[in-house]
């Protein structure tokens, strides 16, 4: 299954990120079709900005240590790296050391001692200053140009590394890369970079091959085994019973991508306006050919995350068929006297700080917007408060001088006062901080690795 | 009148990075992506009005191999932010389904 003149590489990809569920069967079948390299990312910016900012893992200790143990029986089986960006979801140092003592724990569970690398991309805000003030950092749309402000807010900020990193790991003998924030194809494209395959190619199967066996045509199985070699790559799903088509591995260029065509990614541009998709005859496989690497100065892309205020929430269901007869209007009424309960109880300091909202699930909770006229109510409602404020406390006490009028509030006021549906006691949850973004920047770099400090174990 | 729902295989919304979103609409053949990709009530101001974001940064790219048109945009408030309430702009396209194209 070589794509041109008889060179290529083989990269197993056991699944869209680490810790989401590896099938042992999916990875034997890779290893008996000649995997050289298992390679994954471990997260993304995808689920939000608590896990950079918390330094915290989305996917659960457990299942982590599960998908290590099986690829790290296949490296000690088939003596092959085992290479794995974005460790512990967002990246940061904390997430990396996360997945460190996960896979020490295993290694040690297992009797080996792997050659392992740690690569860190996290950045101090002082850095990230210097290089502002120096105008090495550059802003993305929506946002403009970076302030000092904006650095000091963030709890962790990390830069996403590229292919070099890793080619610099597994040239310093790795078995096991962990690495920090990184693009996501490019954790996938550096082992075939590195072995000789072409640019274009290995980064076009990186992105491809990224989220695992979605590409497929089938949504079963996990992983992809990719086959790269100078001019073009292949793709198969490892689970017998998937396919990809042109189509499925086509489409997949779409998806969290605002351009299909290029991507911009450190030290370069992957264009794929001309590349092509053909079925392997008689195949699972898909056969791509076309991608072009243009390299461009180097630049990495920030990502910076912090938590600002704190919120509480309530929870309510609502059946009254006074309510329901005129949800919006009672919306309306219900939040603008929880707003002004809010602001009587609140010192005045904090009137220009805090917020509430009343979402209504089964109506038009998830955009807020205008229902249509005519709209049927539904049978019920879940009314969710939400306040947010500058301390939790705060955020607390607001929870609790609603919650009478979130507990009773009339749809009509001549009534006996109804009583709505809590589902918890206590009936507030807190819920501590909220966690954004702040940066969409990106920063030149002399030099792929200047932001990247390696850390090795059993050198 | 024709609505996107009637003339669309498949849309759907994710975001692109924390903060922009990304919608793909998937045509039901060639004839509706030739007729419908350029329509007024899929552009920028229809974005503006639609998800309060800035019409100027609306991006649209034209995928003719799939009759698909991708669309993004930025968000108007911050993932995560406090008053969030699709982290993922999963369910953003709901909104388009009912736009009037002619």
């Amino acid at each position: 299954m070589t794509n041109d003149s008889g060179f290529s590489v083989k990269v197993l990809v056991p699944c869209g990120s680490l810790g989401a569920g590896v099938r042992e069967d999916e990875v034997e079948y890779g290893l008996s079709q000649g995997a050289q390299a298992i390679a994954s990312d471990a997260g993304s910016t995808d689920s939000g900005a608590a896990y950079l900012a918390t330094g915290k893992s989305k996917n659960s200790r457990g299942a982590v240590k599960r998908d290590l143990t099986i690829l790290m029986r296949a490296h000690a089986n088939a003596g092959i790296p085992v290479i794995i960006g974005t460790s512990g979801q967002a990246g940061g140092d904390l997430n990396v050391d996360w997945t460190r003592d996960i896979l020490l724990e295993v290694v040690d569970e297992l009797g080996l001692s792997p050659k392992i690398a740690l690569l860190y991309s996290e950045q101090s805000c002082a850095d990230i200053k210097t290089f502002n003030r120096e105008g090495k950092i550059k802003p993305l749309p929506p946002l403009g140009p970076l302030d000092d402000e904006t650095v000091d807010e963030c709890d962790h900020i990390v830069a996403l590394m590229g292919v070099e990193p890793y080619i610099a790991a597994l040239e310093a003998g790795a078995d096991v890369i962990l690495g920090g924030r990184s693009t996501d194809p490019a954790v996938l494209a550096s082992f075939p970079i590195w072995k000789g395959a072409g640019w274009g190619p290995s980064w076009h199967a990186g992105k491809i091959g990224e989220c695992g066996a979605q590409c497929a045509d089938k949504r079963d199985g996990a992983g992809v085994l990719l086959t790269v070699g100078h001019k073009g790559f292949e793709v198969e799903p490892l689970a017998q019973d998937n396919l990809c088509t042109p189509q499925s591995v086509g489409a997949h260029m779409l998806y969290e991508n605002t351009n299909p065509y290029v991507l911009t990614e450190p030290g370069g541009q992957l264009d794929v306006t001309g590349a092509t998709y053909e079925q392997v005859p008689g195949d699972r496989a898909v056969r791509v050919h076309g991608a072009q690497w243009v390299k461009r100065p180097y630049t990495m892309k920030l990502e910076g995350a912090g938590g600002g205020m704190y919120q509480t929430i309530m929870l309510v269901g609502i059946q009254d068929p006074d309510v329901l007869a005129d949800v919006s209007g009672f919306h309306d009424r219900f939040l603008a006297a929880l707003d002004a309960r809010a602001r009587e109880s609140m010192p005045p300091e904090e009137h220009d700080h805090f917020n509430i909202s009343v979402r209504m699930y089964g109506w038009n909770a998830v955009d807020g917007a205008a229902v249509p006229e005519g709209t049927p109510p539904p049978r019920e409602i879940g009314a969710l408060f939400v306040a947010t404020a500058r301390s939790q406390e705060l955020a607390n006490a607001i929870a609790h001088a609603c919650n009478p009028y979130f507990f009773h509030y009339p749809a009509v006021m001549e009534k006996e006062l109804p009583s709505y549906g809590f589902a918890f006691t206590p009936a507030d949850v807190p819920r501590g901080q909220i966690y954004e973004f702040k940066l969409n920047h990106v920063v030149e770099v002399d030099d792929p690795l200047q932001l990247v400090r390696t850390g090795w174990i059993n050198p | 009148m024709t609505k996107l729902r009637d003339v669309c295989e498949h849309i759907r919304s994710k975001q692109a990075g924390p903060f922009w979103v990304t919608m793909d609409i998937w045509f039901d053949s060639a004839d509706s992506f030739e007729r419908y990709k350029d329509s007024q009530a899929l552009g920028p101001e229809a974005f503006r009005r639609l998800y309060g974001t800035d019409a100027a940064l609306v991006k649209k790219i034209d995928v003719p191999e799939f009759h698909l048109i991708k669309i993004s945009y930025p968000r108007a408030t911050p993932q995560g932010g406090m008053v969030e309430r699709d982290m993922h702009s999963g369910q953003q396209y709901v909104r388009l389904l009912d736009v009037d194209l002619d």
